[in-house]
């Protein structure tokens, strides 16, 4: 049986994709079988992070419909064998998703993978409450902004009411927050919310912290999931992610600005 | 906590802004955010009915959805004025 880890936000931009795609080929690196599943239908970019978009030919849609099985449709990744990508369709509209084929979608993967990654569209609407509807664990990924903590704070509310585990009453869906675009000199300036602040209003145990980074640019570019970056900040930041959600604990890092000399050290205390 | 913490909570920072206007609004989301959708339209017609009867203003009526273990309750609350809103008749 697989875990089922939808990674959402409400709001668009704010690294769902890129998250999705980091956590995805983390466990895969760490020996789980794992898949990546596009649910944003008609915007596909899960394929373009992975750097697989030109060997896609059947999509989500597809399976579905029954036009391609899953075996036909999956893309396995080239850097890690244990990594498979389901991406969304390019043509089609969030309609053609329904409850009952993602289900079946989804229980077909849970019998050959360990974990099912679930990239949600942005918005509450059909893409986004089917991608967290049959998940087991939540990331819930926001930037230290207003708008972002505050759709956060509405999905966060719609994971716990209209999930299938809340339908069936059944234990929640494990939520983490992941707070990413974080810059601990703004911070120190008061320019930007701290992840304090953040995890105050939003009550989430914390995965991780992503500083905001060229690395990640520089990755998207290059159809590379910035988590094989490991000499980047955020690539470092993305697999302290994955080990925390493996159930390490470790302490956060990036939080601080760090351009500090030896006096910097002595105040932090 | 360190001493640069004692610094930082003298600067009026636009974070300070940010935080206080967010635990507002999300205070004021997760009080609506349960509420069936017909809740509004319904304040409205209650509204209408009433004033056929007893002058209320627009917030004299308050409705609100509670759940229990067992039951869903929904309390209408309406204040009448002082003079009990006689004067229409």
């Amino acid at each position: 049986m697989a875990r089922i880890i939808v990674v959402t936000s409400g709001k668009g931009g704010v690294g769902k994709t890129t998250t999705a795609a980091a956590m995805a080929m983390g466990l895969a690196l760490r020996g789980f079988r794992t898949s990546v599943i596009d649910f944003d239908v008609g915007l596909r970019n899960l394929d373009l992070i992975m750097g697989c978009e030109r060997r896609v030919v059947y999509d989500f849609v597809n399976v579905i419909n029954k036009e391609a099985n899953l075996r036909q449709a999956l893309i396995r990744d080239k850097r890690c064998e244990n990594l498979y990508i389901l991406p969304a369709s390019q043509t089609r509209d969030k309609e053609a998703l329904t409850r009952e084929g993602v289900g079946a979608v989804l229980e077909e993967l849970s019998d050959d993978f360990d974990y099912v990654v679930c990239d949600s569209p942005a918005g509450i609407e059909k893409g986004a409450y089917l991608a967290m509807y049959y998940a087991d664990d939540a990331i819930v990924v926001s930037n230290p902004e207003v708008s972002s903590v505050r759709d956060a704070d509405r999905m966060i509310g719609i994971l716990s009411s209209k999930s299938r585990r809340a339908e069936l009453d059944e234990e929640p869906i494990k939520e983490h927050l992941l707070v990413t675009r974080y810059s601990p000199k703004r911070v120190e300036k008061g320019e930007m919310l701290s992840v304090d602040d953040v995890l105050e209003i939003l009550a989430l145990p914390l995965l991780g912290v992503i500083p905001e980074s060229q690395a990640v640019l520089t990755a998207s570019n290059e159809g590379v999931p910035v988590v094989l970056e490991e000499k980047t900040d955020a690539g470092q930041a993305y697999q302290d992610a994955v080990s925390r959600y493996l159930g390490e604990d470790l302490p956060h890092r990036f939080i601080y600005n760090e351009k500090k000399g030896l006096l910097g050290r002595l105040f932090r205390g | 906590m360190g001493l640069l913490d004692y610094f930082r909570a003298t600067r009026p920072k636009s974070a300070n802004v940010a935080k206080r206007r967010l635990e507002i609004l999300v205070a004021q989301d997760r009080r609506t955010q349960g509420e069936p959708s017909y809740l509004a339209n319904l304040q409205k017609e209650l509204l209408v009915v009433i004033r056929k009867y007893v002058n209320v203003n627009d917030d004299a009526i308050s409705i609100q959805k509670e759940q229990d273990d067992d039951r869903e309750i929904l309390e209408v609350n309406i204040v009448l004025p002082d003079d009990g809103g006689n004067d229409r008749y």
